[in-house]
C-alpha cells in the first residue's frame, strides 16, 4: 500500500511528538488522472460510432433523395433548333414534360415554360449551361427525383432506369424473416423447455455444445450450406421446376437454423431464472410436469422469451451472407418463396461488391437502403429492451 | 409420477378427476416427444451442415490430360521413375521455346528439385483439366455407375480420387484455376487483420468496461447513454458496420489508411482506402461493443468486498483496479474477446463492402495491402457457377472451422484454467 510518507524536518523544535510528520494530504496523481481520460474516451468511442452510423447513413442517403435523376421522356426533337429557340417541336410519343419541369438535351438544361400537344416552349440555358445548337432526333431528358413516397412504395427497383421503389427488396426481407421465425420459433422454445425442465444433466451437457457449436459456425458456411444441401433438397421435394435455384425459401429455413441458438438460449436463461418455488407450489397442487411448464414457468417467463424471439427477427433481418448466397440475384417483387428475390442486406452486398464510383446514385441507394435497415433493427432491439423492462417479473 | 388407480368411491367428483388424470399424462407424454424431436432438429442440422461440407470436400474427380502420363516414357522408363536429367529432358521435349526461356531465366531447370520438376511437367506439359467431380458419398457407393458415366462423356479423362483439401491448398495463393487453387493469401489476410484487430479493440474495449464499472457514476446521464448505446451497437448488423466502414475509413480517411499521409508507397500500386488498415479497424468497432458487454460482466463478477479491502487500505481508486480488480476478472474478459475475435474471423459481409480485393496472389505484407479474407474467398467461391469451385469452397470451409474450432477451444481453455476462484 502506499501511503506517501514525506519526512518533513520540524521547524519547531520544541514539538516532542515525532521528528517525522506524515503528510495525509491527497496526492495529486497525476497519471490516474490521464488514465481515467484514457478510459472514458474508450467508452465514448461508443457514441461516436453510433454518431458516425446515423451522420454517414443520413448524409449519403440526403444526397440519394436530393439527387438529379435524367429521366429518358422518349420524346425527340422532330426539327432541328438554333442557340436561341424557345419552342421546340417534339414527337408525339413518350411522356410529355409538365410546365416549370427542367428538361435535358445533349448537355444543356431548359426549364419547360408552356406545353402543348408536340410543341414545348422553353427557357435556354437554364442552370448555367451553355445553349448549344441541337440537332433532330435527340431526345430529351427530364429531370426526376427520388421522392420518398416513390422509395417506399415503388415496386420495382431498377437503378439504370430510375426506379428507386425499395417494396421489392423490404418484400423479400419480411418473407425470409418470417420463415425464419417459423422454424425457429417452435424449435428454439421447445429446445429451451426442455432443456431447462425435462432434460438431466448428461443430456444437458451434450446439448450445450451443440447449440454453441451452431452459434458459432460462421454465417458464410451457412450460406454455403443452403445453396448446395437446402436447394437441392427443396427442388427434389417440391419438384424442379417449382423451385428456382435461387429461392427465399432456403434461405428463409437456414436463417431459421442460424437464429434457434440465440432464441433457446435467451429463452432457458429466463425460464431457468424463474425460481423454484412456483414449480413446487403447482406440483403441491396436482399439476403435471406439462403443465408446470407451459402453464406456470412460461408465463412467468414470458418476457424474457418476448425479448428472445424480438432480437431473433432483428438478427434475421440482418442477416446477410445467407441471403446473398442463396436467396436471390436481383430484386424481385414476389410473394412466392420459391422464387429469387433480393433482400435489403443482399442488395447491399452484391452493389459494393462490384466496382462502385462514389458519386454514383448507386452508391447513395445503398445508404439509404442501410439507414432503413438501421432503423428497423434499432427499433426491434429497443422494444425487446423496453419488453425486459416492464413486464420483467422479479421474484423475491 | 407413476398413475395412482383408485377404486371408484367416493364422490362424483373424485370418479372425475382419475379418469382426467391419464389423459393429462398422455398428452404430457406426448408434448415431451415433440420437445425431444425439435431437440434432434438441431443435432440433424448441425449434422447436415457437416455432412453436407465433408461430402464436397472430397470425391472422385474426372481429369483430362491435354497429353497422356502414359506417353511420355523415356527408355522404357516410365515418368514416376525418372530421375532429374530425364525429367529435364521430359520438359524441353514437351514444351515450347518460349516458355523454356521464360522458365529458365527465372530458375534454371537443373536448380530445381525433383518435385519441382515434376510439378512443371503437371503444369505445363500435361496440364490437367477437372472435367467433373462427384461427392463422397456418390465415390463410394456409387463407383461403377459414375465409372460409366465417365467413360461415356469423357473418354479421355481419368477417374482419380482427390481430396480437396490438401497441404497444397494451404500453401498455394488464389488462382483462377480450381485445380490449383490455394487459401493462402486468404489466411494471411485473415490473421493479419485479426491481429491488428486485437491490438486496437482489446485495450479500447477494456479501458471502456473499466470506465463504465468503476469510474462512472451511475446516475449521470451520460454515462447512461453510453452504456444504452453500447447494449443497442451490439445488436446492429454487421452490413451497417461495413458501410460505416467504407463511408469513414475507405473515403474520409483515405490519406491515413492507404498509407500516403505516412509516405508509404508500393510500387505501381493504385492506393486506395481499401486497405487491411481499415478493414481491421471496421471489424474493430463491430466486436467492442461484444468485448465491452462481456468484459463489464468479468468486472461486475469481482465481489466489492476485494475493493473494499483494498480501499480501506488506502489504495488510489486506479490502484484498486489495476492491482486487485483486474487480475481477477481478467479470465473472464480473455474467455469473451476470443469469442468476439472468433466471430470477427468469420465476418465476411462488412469486409466486402470494406472492399476486399477479389483476386490477389500475393500475400498481404503490411496494415496497407490489399486484401482477402478466408470467409471472403469461400463466398467468392461458392457464388461462382462452377462446380469444382464447390468443392474447393467446401475444403476451404473445414480450414476455417479448424481455425475456429482451436480458437474456441483455446478459450475453454483458458477459462477452465482460471476458474479457481481465489475468493
Amino acid at each position: 500500500m502506499t501511503e506517501s510518507n514525506t519526512v518533513q524536518s520540524i521547524q519547531d523544535q520544541d514539538s516532542l511528538e515525532t521528528r517525522s510528520a506524515i503528510n495525509l494530504r491527497r496526492k495529486p496523481r497525476i497519471g490516474e488522472w490521464l488514465i481515467q481520460i484514457f478510459l472514458f474516451l474508450s467508452a465514448a468511442i461508443s457514441i461516436v460510432t453510433t454518431v458516425g452510423i446515423i451522420y454517414e447513413l443520413g448524409v449519403e442517403s440526403l444526397g440519394f433523395f436530393s439527387r438529379t435523376l435524367w429521366e429518358n421522356t422518349n420524346k425527340s426533337l422532330t426539327t432541328a433548333i438554333d442557340l436561341d429557340t424557345t419552342e421546340l417541336a417534339v414527337s408525339a410519343s413518350g411522356r410529355s414534360p409538365l410546365n416549370g419541369d427542367q428538361i435535358k438535351i445533349e448537355e444543356e438544361i431548359m426549364l419547360v415554360t408552356t406545353v402543348s400537344s408536340n410543341v414545348i416552349n422553353v427557357e435556354r440555358g437554364y442552370k448555367d449551361t451553355v445553349p448549344a445548337q441541337h440537332r433532330a432526333e435527340l431526345t430529351l431528358f427530364r429531370a426526376n427525383k427520388v421522392t420518398l413516397i416513390e422509395f417506399f412504395t415503388g415496386t420495382t427497383w431498377i437503378p439504370q432506369i430510375g426506379k428507386f421503389g425499395i417494396l421489392p427488396l423490404v418484400n423479400s426481407t419480411i418473407i425470409v424473416s418470417l420463415i425464419a421465425m417459423v422454424i425457429a420459433v417452435p424449435v428454439g422454445l421447445s429446445i429451451a423447455i426442455y432443456l431447462s425442465e425435462y432434460a438431466t444433466t448428461r443430456v444437458r451437457s451434450v446439448l450445450k455444445p451443440i447449440l454453441e457449436i451452431l452459434a458459432g459456425i460462421p454465417t458464410v458456411v451457412y450460406g454455403y450450406f443452403a445453396l448446395t444441401f437446402m436447394t437441392p433438397s427443396l427442388r427434389t421435394i417440391f419438384g424442379a421446376s417449382n423451385v428456382e435455384i435461387y429461392n427465399m425459401a432456403a434461405g428463409g429455413i437456414v436463417i431459421g437454423i442460424l437464429v434457434v441458438p440465440l432464441i433457446s438460449s435467451i429463452s432457458e436463461d429466463a425460464l431457468s431464472s424463474v425460481p423454484r418455488s412456483l414449480r413446487e407450489g403447482s406440483y403441491a397442487l396436482g399439476a403435471t410436469k406439462l403443465e408446470v411448464a407451459i402453464r406456470i414457468v412460461v408465463p412467468a417467463a414470458i418476457s424474457g422469451i418476448a425479448a428472445a424471439i424480438i432480437l431473433a427477427i432483428s438478427r434475421a433481418i440482418g442477416e446477410t451472407m445467407i441471403a446473398a448466397l442463396a436467396i436471390g440475384a436481383g430484386p424481385n417483387f414476389t410473394f412466392n418463396p420459391f422464387k429469387g428475390a433480393e433482400t435489403m442486406t443482399g442488395h447491399i452486398v452484391r452493389i459494393s461488391g462490384g466496382d462502385l464510383s462514389y458519386d454514383s446514385i448507386d452508391y447513395n441507394s445503398l445508404f439509404a437502403i442501410g439507414l432503413l435497415l438501421f432503423f428497423i433493427t434499432l427499433g426491434l432491439n429497443i422494444i425487446s429492451q423496453q419488453i425486459v423492462r416492464r413486464f420483467r417479473e422479479v421474484y423475491e | 409420477m407413476s398413475d395412482i388407480s383408485v377404486k371408484t368411491t367416493g364422490t362424483s367428483e373424485a370418479n372425475d378427476f382419475f379418469p382426467k388424470l391419464d389423459f393429462r399424462h398422455r398428452v404430457g407424454r406426448a408434448w415431451l416427444a415433440v420437445f425431444q424431436a425439435s431437440t434432434m432438429i438441431g443435432i440433424i442440422a448441425l449434422s447436415a451442415l457437416l455432412y453436407n461440407i465433408i461430402n464436397s470436400a472430397f470425391g472422385l474427380v474426372a481429369i483430362e490430360y491435354k497429353l497422356d502420363p502414359d506417353t511420355l516414357v523415356i527408355d522404357g522408363t516410365p515418368i514416376e521413375e525418372m530421375n532429374q536429367g530425364q525429367l529435364i529432358q521430359v520438359i524441353q521435349e514437351n514444351i515450347s521455346a518460349g516458355l523454356l526461356r521464360q522458365l529458365e531465366r527465372e530458375t534454371p531447370l537443373t536448380e530445381y528439385s525433383l518435385p519441382g520438376l515434376n510439378s512443371i511437367i503437371v503444369d505445363r506439359v500435361l496440364r490437367p483439366d477437372v472435367k467433373r467431380s462427384w461427392s463422397l458419398i456418390d465415390s463410394i457407393f456409387s463407383r461403377d455407375e459414375i465409372f460409366v458415366e465417365a467413360s461415356a462423356e469423357f473418354p479421355k479423362a481419368e477417374l482419380e480420387f482427390r481430396s480437396w483439401l490438401t497441404t497444397d491448398f494451404i500453401t498455394q495463393p488464389q488462382s483462377s484455376q480450381p485445380l490449383y487453387a490455394g487459401v493462402r493469401t486468404a489466411i494471411m489476410g485473415s490473421l493479419l487483420i485479426i491481429l491488428i484487430t486485437i491490438l486496437v479493440a482489446f485495450p479500447l474495449g477494456v479501458g471502456a468496461a473499466i470506465y463504465l464499472e468503476e469510474f462512472a457514476n451511475p446516475n449521470f446521464w451520460v454515462n447512461r447513454i453510453i452504456q444504452t448505446n453500447i447494449n443497442n451497437l451490439a445488436g446492429v448488423p454487421s452490413i451497417i458496420y461495413g458501410m460505416l466502414g467504407l463511408a469513414v475509413f475507405v473515403r474520409l480517411l483515405e490519406p491515413l489508411t492507404s498509407g500516403v499521409a505516412f509516405g508509404y508507397a508500393e510500387a505501381g500500386a493504385t492506393l486506395n482506402g481499401r486497405t487491411v488498415l481499415s478493414a481491421s479497424l471496421t471489424l474493430a468497432l463491430l466486436i467492442l461493443p461484444v468485448i465491452i458487454i462481456n468484459a463489464q460482466e468479468a468486472i461486475k463478477a469481482v465481489p466489492s468486498s476485494l475493493r473494499q479491502a483494498s480501499f480501506g487500505l488506502g489504495a488510489s481508486r486506479w490502484q484498486t483496479v489495476w492491482a486487485h480488480v483486474l487480475p481477477n476478472a481478467l479470465p473472464g474478459i480473455m474467455t469473451g474477446t476470443i469469442l468476439a475475435i472468433s466471430r470477427a474471423f468469420g465476418e465476411t459481409a462488412p469486409l466486402v463492402v470494406v472492399g476486399a480485393s477479389t483476386f490477389i496472389t500475393f500475400d498481404p505484407t503490411g496494415p496497407f495491402s490489399k486484401f482477402t479474407t478466408l470467409p471472403i474467398q469461400i463466398y467468392q467461391w461458392t457464388a461462382r457457377p462452377q462446380d469444382e469451385f464447390r468443392n474447393i469452397a467446401a475444403a476451404a470451409i473445414i480450414v476455417l472451422l479448424v481455425l475456429l474450432l482451436s480458437l474456441n477451444a483455446s478459450a475453454i481453455l483458458v477459462r477452465n484454467r482460471f476458474s479457481r476462484r481465489n475468493w
